[in-house]
This record gives C-alpha cells, sequence and structure tokens, in this order.
C-alpha cells in the first residue's frame, strides 16, 4: 500500500475529484506557483496536471476567495477554495458565515452551495498567533456549515472526496502537523469515509478520550504508556464536529464511564464544551466520575519553543487528567 | 444608441409596477403586525434596476442587495411570490426564511438578496466566474449603494474580476446617501465610477434617472463581457427620495433637495419622453397605471390569504 502524508493524501483527493467532475475548481493564495515548493503539501503538482483555468492562483484578497466559492457554488460549480492559516478566516468570515452558511436557508431550499473551504491550521510551527489559532468552534457554531477535521492521511483522503461530493458547504480543515508527520499507508483506490462519523482509533474500556486532528497522535501515545500500566484508554477520533457522532460517543462513555475531551484549541468555549454537554443531557448516568478537557489554555499561540511547547497539550497532560479520573 | 419605443414601454412598464409595488408596502409597513422587519424601499431609484435588467437576456444573472424590490421586478421575479414573502408566508418565494430583505429568485437568476453591505461583490465575481469558467456566453450584474463602496469587498471583487477579465457589470446605485450619511461625507471621490481606473476597468457614469441612458450603459457593458473584455463599473447617479428605511425620518436630508430630486422622477421623465415622441397616449398610460395596480392588488391579495409556515418549518432548508 502506498504511504502518504496528510498533505499528500489531501492532494490525491483533489486530483481523484478532478478528473472525475469537471466542476471542481480550486483556489486560493499560491495554490498554484507556491513559495513552498514541497511535495507534501497539498496543492502541490496540481497546476502542472490541470492548468490555470482550474487551479486559480488568486491575489491575497481571503474575502474575494471565499465569496468565488460562495457564487461558483450556486451556479453549480464544486469549488474548493484555500484559506492559508486558520486565522486569515476572519478575512474570509462574513462570505462563509453570513453567505455560505445562510443563502441555502434564505432561499427557502432553492438554491444548493457545494463548496468546500480547506484551512490550514494548527500550533506548533513558530508562526506565533497569528499564523496559530484554532477557530473550528467558531464555524461549528454557524448551523449550514459542516466542519471536518481529519488526524490522518487515510481519513483526509476519504473525506475530502466525500466533502466535495457533499451539497453542503463543508469546512475541512487540515492540521499542518500532519504534513510532515511520518507518511502512513493509504488506500491507493478510490473510497468515501461519510460525514459525520466519528471513528474509533483504539478499544478500550477504562475511560473514553475525544479527540480530533493533530491531538489523535498525542491521545494514542498517552494510551500506549498507560497501557502499560493496565490502563485500557478507548479514543475516539471525532473526524467530523457538525454533523456531530453523538451515538459513537455516548456509546464510548457508556462503555468506559470516563470522559475526557481533548483539543489543541483555546479551552473557553472550545468545542470540548460542546461534547461535555451532550454527554452530560444525554449520558449523565453512565459517568463513574467527572469529565476533564484537556486543552490549549486561554492564551494566544506564543512563538518561543518553551512557550509554544506550553501552550500544546501533550501525552504528559492526558496522562495527568487520566490519572485524576480512575480510581 | 437610440432605444427602441418598445424597450422605452417595456421599462417604463417596469418602473410603474415597481412605484406601486413600493407605494403598497410603505402603506402596509405601518399597519401593526402586517410585514415583519425593516421596511426598505427605493422611491425615485427605479430607473436603475429597470434600464440594467433590460438590456440582460434571462440566463444572465443578478445579484442584488438590501434595496432590491425594484431590481428584482425588473428580472421577472413574481409580484405574488415576492408579497407573499415579504409578508412571511408559507407561499414566499423562499417560504417566509428571507422576508423583505434577502429575497431570493434562483429561477430569474436572482439568487441571492444580502443584507451586508459590500456582500453582493465577491458573491458576483464567483456567479462570473462561474460562467466564464463554463464559457457560457452570459454576464452577472452586481448592484450595491454608493456606501458599499467603501468596503474592502469591494476593492477585492473589482481588482479579482478585471484581473481575471470576468463577465460583470457593476453597478454603483449612489442615490447620494449611505444611511445617513450624505455622499460628501463618506468618500472624497466626487464621482465613484473614477474608482475604476484603479482597477484597470472602465468607469462610465450615467444618470441613474434615465431609464434609457442605464440601459445603453449595461448593453455596451454587457457586450464588453460577452465579448471577454472584462468588467465594468457603471455609476448610476440617482437620489433615495426616503429614508434609509420607512422608520428613518430622515431628517438630515434638506426638504428642498428631495423635491428637486422628486422633480427628475424617472417615471415622469420617461413617460413624457414618450408622450413627446408620440409613442404613449394619455390613455395608454392611464392604462399602464392601472394595470400596475391590479398586479400590486392582487400580489397583496395573494399574501394576505396565503397561510404562514408552521413554526416547525423553521427547521427546513438549514442542509441540502
Amino acid at each position: 500500500m502506498q504511504k502518504l502524508g496528510m498533505g499528500q493524501a489531501v492532494n490525491q483527493a483533489l486530483r481523484e475529484e478532478m478528473h472525475r467532475d469537471p466542476g471542481v475548481f480550486i483556489a486560493g493564495e499560491g495554490v498554484g506557483v507556491s513559495i513552498h515548493v514541497n511535495p507534501m503539501l497539498p496543492t502541490h503538482g496540481l497546476l502542472e496536471e490541470f492548468g490555470p483555468g482550474r487551479v486559480k492562483d488568486t491575489p491575497v484578497s481571503e474575502a474575494v476567495i471565499a465569496g468565488l466559492a460562495v457564487g461558483a457554488a450556486e451556479a453549480g460549480l464544486r469549488p474548493v477554495v484555500e484559506i492559508m492559516f486558520n486565522p486569515f478566516f476572519t478575512l474570509a468570515s462574513d462570505m462563509i458565515v453570513n453567505h455560505a452558511a445562510k443563502l441555502r436557508y434564505l432561499s427557502g431550499g432553492k438554491s444548493t452551495f457545494p463548496l468546500v473551504v480547506r484551512i490550514k491550521s494548527g500550533a506548533g510551527f513558530g508562526a506565533g498567533c497569528q499564523h496559530s489559532h484554532n477557530l473550528e468552534a467558531w464555524v461549528a457554531h454557524c448551523p449550514g456549515l459542516k466542519v471536518v477535521m481529519p488526524a490522518t492521511p487515510t481519513d483526509a483522503k476519504g473525506l475530502l472526496k466525500t466533502a466535495i461530493r457533499d451539497d453542503n458547504p463543508v469546512i475541512f480543515i487540515e492540521h499542518m502537523g500532519s504534513y510532515f508527520a511520518p507518511p502512513m499507508p493509504v488506500p491507493e483506490e478510490e473510497y468515501l469515509i461519510p460525514l459525520g462519523r466519528a471513528d474509533i482509533k483504539r478499544k478500550g474500556r477504562d475511560l473514553t478520550v475525544v479527540t480530533w486532528s493533530g491531538m489523535l497522535g498525542a491521545a494514542m501515545g498517552a494510551a500506549e504508556t498507560l497501557s502499560r500500566e493496565g490502563i485500557d484508554i478507548e479514543i475516539v477520533d471525532l473526524r467530523t464536529l457538525t454533523p456531530l457522532d453523538t451515538e459513537t460517543i455516548l456509546a464510548s462513555v457508556e462503555k468506559t464511564g470516563r470522559l475526557i475531551v481533548m483539543h489543541e484549541a483555546t479551552r473557553t468555549g472550545g468545542f470540548a464544551g460542546e461534547i461535555a454537554a451532550v454527554v452530560l443531557e444525554q449520558g449523565f448516568k453512565y459517568l463513574k466520575a467527572p469529565l476533564r478537557r484537556v486543552t490549549g489554555p486561554d492564551i494566544p499561540v506564543p512563538v518561543s519553543p518553551p512557550l509554544e511547547r506550553f501552550y500544546i497539550p501533550n501525552a504528559d497532560d492526558l496522562i495527568v487528567a487520566v490519572r485524576e479520573l480512575l480510581p | 444608441m437610440d432605444v427602441s419605443v418598445e424597450k422605452k414601454i417595456q421599462m417604463l412598464g417596469t418602473m410603474i409596477v415597481s412605484r406601486k409595488f413600493s407605494d403598497a408596502l410603505r402603506k402596509l409597513c405601518k399597519i401593526k403586525d402586517k410585514i415583519p422587519g425593516m421596511m426598505i424601499v427605493a422611491d425615485g431609484q427605479e430607473a436603475v434596476g429597470s434600464g440594467v435588467c433590460a438590456a440582460l437576456e434571462p440566463e444572465d444573472a443578478i445579484i442584488t442587495n438590501h434595496r432590491s424590490h425594484n431590481h428584482l421586478l425588473a428580472k421577472g421575479a413574481d409580484p405574488k411570490a415576492l408579497m407573499a414573502e415579504i409578508f412571511g408566508k408559507k407561499t414566499g418565494c423562499n417560504k417566509g426564511k428571507s422576508g423583505t430583505l434577502h429575497l431570493a429568485v434562483p429561477e430569474i437568476n436572482a439568487p441571492c438578496t444580502t443584507t451586508v453591505v459590500g456582500a453582493t461583490l465577491p458573491i458576483a465575481v464567483g456567479r462570473a466566474f462561474a460562467q466564464q469558467y463554463r464559457k457560457e456566453p452570459q454576464v452577472t450584474v452586481c448592484f450595491f449603494g454608493d456606501g458599499a463602496a467603501d468596503e474592502g469587498s469591494f476593492h477585492e471583487s473589482l481588482n479579482l474580476a478585471a484581473l481575471w477579465q470576468l463577465p460583470l457589470i457593476f453597478v454603483c446605485e449612489n442615490n447620494l446617501y449611505a444611511g445617513g450619511q450624505r455622499y460628501e461625507e463618506h468618500t472624497r471621490v466626487t464621482d465613484m465610477a473614477d474608482r475604476a481606473g484603479g482597477y484597470g476597468m472602465p468607469g462610465i457614469i450615467v444618470d441613474g434617472n434615465d431609464a434609457p441612458a442605464v440601459y445603453n450603459a449595461a448593453l455596451e457593458a454587457r457586450q464588453r463581457a460577452v465579448s471577454g473584455n472584462g468588467p465594468t463599473l457603471i455609476e448610476c447617479k440617482t437620489y433615495r427620495w426616503g429614508g434609509h428605511s420607512e422608520t428613518d425620518p430622515h431628517e438630515y436630508q434638506p426638504r428642498d433637495e428631495i423635491k428637486a430630486w422628486q422633480e427628475k422622477c424617472p417615471i415622469r421623465r420617461l413617460s413624457e419622453a414618450l408622450s413627446d415622441q408620440g409613442a404613449v397616449t394619455a390613455a395608454h398610460m392611464a392604462q399602464m397605471m392601472s394595470q400596475a395596480e391590479e398586479v400590486v392588488e392582487e400580489a397583496v391579495r395573494f399574501a394576505e390569504q396565503s397561510p404562514y409556515p408552521a413554526p416547525r418549518e423553521a427547521l427546513e432548508d438549514v442542509y441540502a
């Protein structure tokens, strides 16, 4: 089986979908001619393969990049546009929040907006808080959008292909750390992964960790360490924030009786709060212990290496939380 | 270019229906619980929508803003479906989801009315891009006011549209007021059309109360766009007779200024021109007026007799 980084898996999904459907095009800053020439990056080589008619390098204009997607999608194309870094979402946000998410509703269901906004996300690059800021909870709070955050190359390929074929606007957030993580086996054949379905990445009986995107690796590492002490962690990789797979979360908590939600984003108003609320409302009776959140602290992501390492939640943080919850 | 009598009569008819539609709304919105939300009309600005839309083909698209009724009626929207939507009824063009300010009529290629000032521009870029991408011989028209030209989206959109030579017509409906601000209070540029040069596209100034002049400018811009020569910015200079909305006492607008512009009424202007030409008689005019009144009365009747949506219909149409 081929081994791919997440960027390469995204690249393969884009290629396959562009070959399959002439209505799929990509646009964004440096999606064709990039300042970073690296085969591990998601749009590498697409300009050469599909030409400038379908791989549109845009000016540095996030609002109109997003507007391009909204208008073209309404007309029946399937745009896949890129917001270079998550914090730049703010510049595109009117088009995404007020238009991509709402225009179908405002049309009374007459129009569809089959667009994908790919956003590169995550801390760990010393890039600072205006390049690293995980804003998934903002978009998950907008009815009309779907929010997808793959953690593995295999998931990224199957989820992106589904997102492109979905008739709704999908915010597809890729953790940049995953681009350069060791390549993993990815099926070469075509496959689709449905949106709204979490994946149990590790089965366990003692405690459930719900996580997504860049935190999966830390969670798996912690589970491995704890397993040597006989502590058996179940890891639920959410993959899609909205629609939320409450069934898988609740079934896991019913089995283990304990819950930790782990995400890289800051704590207050983070999506862990939503999962906690769902479990307290619908699964309170399963809980044998209070739940815990392991998240970034409520600070902007700092630059200096020790400061940035302090920001990013890691396996040790998770292990501490697990020990607090276990008898 | 000389505009045919037939075309002029078509534009006149559209303007009259628009005015009668607005007449009705201005009365109805004052009745308690009749119409939800803020009422925004565009009396005196009818020549912009009717002139531009008369130059379009059915497959051409328009993206419009909060002052949309004239544009939508001119593009061919069903007055009954619009009125029912404005009333918040189930039979409205958007099943009561959009109301007066967000009317979406995709079946006539008017898929979006947005109230976010300046937001029509990036969406219109996307719509025009789709036409270019598919090599369709069609254009998109983007309506916006002079206030929207101060938004960042104006800059990004004109720049990209010109760069990619999109089949797009930017129509700045300069009614001299952005909310409560007079034109001179929100920009130093005398003519908004001058901004076009900064993006490498033609900027045309047209008398926005002269429907045939607007029509000619739009026709020329359309020809440029479908020939692959890119977008045009047309500034239609007109005037907002009323306040921003019907609850705005608009004391900041001098009354003699309003009166002077009412003298330049686009409907009277075109009807007098047609009458001077001997193309319409007083009887013909009276007939157009009463026909328009009937259309609007029928629309109001339809809206009033239609049911409201059931509360739980609020949950529908979020996702495809």
